[in-house]
């Protein structure tokens, strides 16, 4: 990744893991508190990475979700080892989703996860391989700046 | 309406978060979809879910939620439990249906949390 971070936390979640599905973003919801950041940020933030977070759960084997804080914004990136999306422009919209009953049980599944971390987020890229994996990168801005494209 | 008042209005057993029961609560998101939670309940708000897994208790903690009602008595599992005790997130246990514990929060007074877009 670019530049150089203040800080930096990489963690690891595992797929098919629902018992501790979650538990990645709130271990990073607490580092972003005691790094002070606003409470409104950490929100936004803490939504996309739980919805990325669930979706390795649901879908890959396993993943790393990397946090860089910068002085302008906070970048995360998520790259799994799974069946990569083989369509990005039609997962992007709200309710379309290949989930199984088991995991829409739990609550996801009902194709508003990425929706939910474009909303969330202020720069966005999905990239996937088919057979291989699927890397999110996204950003949100700790001060204000007009969003990319 | 404070959370003591909605633990004696649904009759709640209180399995995490007894400390906080003073906390006032001013609207209520109802959901079995953590998707649809994380899209639209504002924080602060009371979650009321028909999910008992670990998973709506990091919904509420990621999206700063005041704290949860499990409707129709399902019991959270001691993951969900312990997880709650250690955020110190007020989680409750009505054996109430869905619509009997919105219909009472309603009743007394609890607005339904505004959808944000």
């Amino acid at each position: 990744m670019d530049g150089e971070s203040l800080y930096r936390e990489t963690l690891r979640i595992k797929g098919d893991d629902f018992e501790h599905g979650g538990e990645a973003a709130t271990q990073v919801k607490a580092l972003l508190k005691q790094l002070g950041l606003p409470s409104t940020l950490i929100r936004r933030l803490s939504i996309a990475n739980f919805e990325a977070e669930m979706n390795v759960v649901m879908y890959a084997r396993e993943a790393t979700l990397d946090v860089l804080v910068y002085p302008d914004l906070i970048r995360v990136e998520v790259a799994d080892r799974g069946p990569g999306i083989a369509d990005i422009a039609w997962a992007m919209q709200e309710g379309h989703s290949t989930a199984t009953e088991a995991m829409r049980a739990r609550g996801f599944g009902a194709g508003l996860g990425l929706p939910n971390i474009q909303r969330n987020t202020d720069e966005l890229e999905v990239k996937s391989d088919v057979g291989v994996g699927t890397t999110l990168r996204y950003a949100v801005y700790t001060t204000p700046r007009p969003k990319p494209g | 309406m404070q959370l003591r008042h909605i633990v004696s209005v649904l009759t709640c057993e209180i399995l995490s978060g007894a400390e906080r029961l003073g906390l006032e609560v001013e609207h209520c998101f109802a959901a079995d979809l953590m998707s649809d939670v994380l899209a639209s309940a504002p924080h602060g708000a009371l979650l009321v879910t028909g999910l008992a897994s670990p998973q709506m208790v990091h919904t509420a903690e990621v999206a700063d939620l005041a704290a949860i009602v499990v409707v129709a008595g399902k019991r959270p599992g001691d993951e969900a439990i312990s997880f709650a005790r250690q955020r110190k997130l007020p989680l409750l246990l009505t054996g109430l249906s869905m619509f009997e514990a919105c219909s009472g929060l309603s009743a007394h007074g609890l607005r339904g949390a505004v959808r944000k877009e």
